[in-house]
């Protein structure tokens, strides 16, 4: 039956090797253009404050952060701060993502549920939960748990309606498939529903791990023993403003490597989703 | 006629009305007699919004009608089926899934051993010509072949019954002809009974044994034509006169019953 097979089978859809070319090429230049930025930056802040004289209290030059960073990382300050924020940081966003999953499958496949507690959903998601950091602090102490609940409740309302959304995002005609095959319910669910939700899932997961970063540190600010936001507060007060800006970079790199780290697992759990950033 | 015995669709006075959001009440369709046997294709062409999507969404089980009877292999149609294949205007791939998971899909779905599917969707894709393009993804192949996935997938649980609600409205007219000339080549292969809708008059002549004329509001079936050509038809069928012949007279009972004419 071959020989009925038609000769001109259409070859795979490729993508145009003119714009790869140019992909490419602009990626060349992207190499060499960022890290000049940021020397010219570095570079023309560091002649800035030693050529104008600028007071360290004011803005210390980069070798000062440096300096700074370097020696609270050897006398272990800033290691132990880093340590109590990443926990409050990784729990808190973890509890949230979970709750958030759990809660936004639980509002998009039971009706009742859906009805009546998304208006709620809609209506406290414009609240800044972050006015509500104070009365956690004064209800569960100075300890990591009450940044745990700011970094959960700060973290998990975006992560719910992105878990929602996405749940209900589902085309009707793949629905349709599932149901003309007789698949039971569940089926649908976890075969078609939750793949199709998972790119709302992951923007949600981004935004909730900033969130949780802010959480964490503006918990801290409010009161807290440790943690690289009392740092803040604390070198802020006795003038150490190179200590200050060498926590800021340590934030930094915290939440670039996240950032990293979500765009990582994305791409790889959702190489068939066209917009891959 | 025998027709009840191997009859593998049966309706007589199909009807089905809604309510509007307003609460006005539509007669989506009304008094649909229609028998479809073993083996046999069937087109149906109207105007859009004449309810033909909603004819096969009946047949799929996916809404009930609340008018008259309708029969699959003997038994009311109250739901969903395993042994019906449904093919969609679009796809409907899941872009997660590679070529031959696509078309496992209905194993999967329905619980079934893919070690025993494997074969037969291998079998299947090398007749639609997809034979290579299994670990292949969605994204990867054009219309046509996304489309020839859809059909091969529908294919893979061996359904009784197959039907198509438009499936090649959305390719281009050269893949289109092409998809048609397949579509009758598999039909030939695998002996499915096949009901397909269309608005494209000389499709549903090309492809079908019979074709169904809908009209619209209420939809009703204005008429059954007989296509009396050999199989396997050519595309050169399409420049004869008989053919000619009874596209003109499927639209005039488009055109009369549009009061268009």
């Amino acid at each position: 039956m071959t020989d009925t097979v038609p000769a001109t089978v259409p070859s795979a859809v490729k993508p145009r090797p003119a714009r790869k070319r140019r992909v490419r090429r602009d990626r060349r230049m992207q190499m060499i253009l960022v890290p000049l930025v940021f020397v010219l930056a570095v570079g023309g802040w560091e002649a800035a404050v030693r050529g104008l004289g600028v007071s360290a209290f004011v803005l210390p030059a980069p070798s000062d952060i440096v300096a700074a960073l370097r020696q609270g990382f050897a006398t272990g300050i800033l290691w132990e701060a880093l340590k109590v924020t990443m926990l409050e940081i990784v729990l808190g966003f973890i509890l949230a993502a979970a709750s958030a999953l759990t809660l936004g499958t639980l509002i998009s496949q039971v009706r009742i549920l859906e009805i009546t507690i998304y208006p709620y959903i809609v209506a406290l998601q414009t609240v800044p939960k972050i006015a509500i950091a104070p009365l956690i602090v004064a209800w569960v102490g100075f300890g990591i748990e009450s940044k745990v609940v700011i970094v959960v409740l700060v973290a998990f309302f975006p992560m719910l309606v992105n878990t929602i959304v996405g749940l209900k995002a589902t085309p009707e005609d793949k629905i349709d498939l599932m149901r003309s095959l007789a698949a039971p319910r569940w089926k649908i669910f976890y075969m078609v529903q939750l793949p199709e939700a998972m790119p709302y899932i992951f923007a949600g997961l981004s935004i909730g791990i900033v969130l949780a970063v802010l959480g964490a540190i503006v918990g801290e600010f409010v009161g807290a023993k440790a943690g690289l936001g009392y740092q803040i507060v604390q070198m802020n007060y006795n003038l150490d403003i190179s200590g200050v800006f060498a926590v800021l970079i340590v934030l930094a790199v915290i939440g670039i490597s996240f950032d990293f780290l979500t765009t990582q697992v994305r791409r790889r759990l959702l190489f068939w989703h066209k917009e891959l950033g | 006629m025998a027709a009840s015995a191997t009859a593998v669709i049966e309706c007589r006075q199909l009807g089905k009305s809604y309510e509007t959001l307003d609460g006005d009440p539509v007669t989506a369709l009304e008094d649909i007699d229609l028998s479809i046997s073993e083996g046999e294709f069937v087109c149906v062409v109207g105007p859009s919004g004449c309810g033909k999507s909603t004819l096969l969404k009946i047949f799929a089980g996916l809404l009930p009608y609340t008018s008259g009877s309708a029969l699959l292999l003997g038994q009311p149609i109250t739901g969903a089926r395993r042994d019906i294949g449904v093919v969609f205007q679009s796809a409907v791939l899941l872009q997660w899934r590679n070529v031959l998971n696509n078309v496992l899909l209905p194993a999967d779905a329905q619980g079934l051993r893919r070690d025993a599917y494997r074969g037969r969707a291998r079998e299947l894709l090398t007749m639609v010509g997809l034979a290579g393009f299994e670990n292949k993804y969605p994204f990867e192949l054009s219309g046509g072949m996304q489309q020839r996935v859809a059909i091969t997938r529908a294919l893979v649980h061996d359904p009784a019954l197959l039907l198509m609600d438009e499936p090649f409205g959305a390719l281009d007219a050269m893949t289109r002809e092409q998809m048609n000339l397949d579509l009758q080549r598999i039909w030939m292969q695998s002996g499915k009974t096949v009901f397909l809708i269309t608005h494209s008059i000389p499709e549903a002549v090309f492809l079908g044994d019979r074709v169904a004329v809908m009209t619209a509001r209420p939809g009703r079936i204005a008429g059954v034509l007989t296509v009396p050509f050999a199989r396997p038809r050519s595309l050169d069928v399409m420049a004869t006169p008989e053919f000619g012949r009874i596209v003109t007279e499927i639209r005039k009972m488009l055109n009369v019953e549009q009061g268009i004419d």
